[in-house]
């Protein structure tokens, strides 16, 4: 079959639900089943990549360090809404791992020429 | 076209469940296909036969089963999704099968669409 793009949507912070969880290992299958998989961090969604989090106080997964490993996954398109991080008081240089920032309407062009958007 | 849909919100607690299985029967009575539903986060709990909704609530659970029955849909179940919320075989209602995400990224690759209801 011939590989298909994926873009996993994160808008929801690392903590607090499931969903951070599970999108990334939803990512990481896609990627290990050979398709051009990029990522975007918007909204809340930027919160997962900040550092000096501590998720093990709250029993969840650390999911910092799977980020640091998606290089191994060919995972390296990592867009990051511009003005999710400014209205949140962040900036690239909080961010735990090389994103490109991008503006909405980016990445709306980005959506739509992807084949398969999950968004949770 | 060829629809996928994945259901990610839970059952009782989102309308986009049920919005997900009025949007498979409105594919199904079109001239469109319907790949696969894919169940993943909360949406596992449609796969609960275990779960026993009130009788003046809408019963999910019955009525995928029954789509996957009366229509052939396939209805897959993450396995690991479906583990942490103790849904299983030994519990899983009628017409769904559990298995992998790797049935989710096949529904991406399968469909021109792939729609989520979820949150």
């Amino acid at each position: 079959m011939t590989p298909k793009s994926f873009l996993f949507v994160n808008r929801k912070a690392p903590q607090g639900s499931a969903h951070a969880a599970e999108m990334l290992d939803a990512a990481l299958i896609a990627a290990s089943f050979d398709q051009h998989v990029h990522l975007a961090f918007l909204d809340d969604g930027v919160f997962q990549l900040v550092g000096g989090q501590r998720p093990e106080l709250l029993g969840q997964r650390d999911l910092g360090t799977a980020f640091s490993e998606l290089g191994e996954y060919d995972i390296d398109h990592i867009w990051v809404e511009r003005d999710s991080l400014s209205e949140r008081g962040l900036s690239e240089a909080d961010l735990t791992i090389p994103v490109t920032l991008v503006d909405r309407a980016a990445l709306a062009a980005l959506m739509a020429r992807i084949d398969v958007v999950i968004s949770a | 076209m060829k629809f996928a849909i994945l259901v990610t919100a839970g059952p009782f607690n989102r309308q986009a469940a049920g919005s997900a299985l009025a949007f498979a029967r409105a594919v199904l009575d079109s001239e469109h296909e319907l790949v696969r539903v894919f169940f993943y986060s909360d949406g596992v709990h449609s796969a609960n036969r275990l779960a026993a909704p009130a009788n003046d609530e809408h019963n999910l659970v019955r009525d995928w089963s029954r789509l996957a029955t009366e229509r052939g849909v396939d209805l897959v179940v993450c396995i690991a999704a479906g583990l942490r919320r103790g849904v299983r075989e030994a519990n899983l209602a009628p017409g769904f099968r559990i298995s992998g995400l790797g049935q989710l990224v096949e529904a991406g690759i399968l469909a021109d669409r792939l729609i989520t209801f979820g949150a």
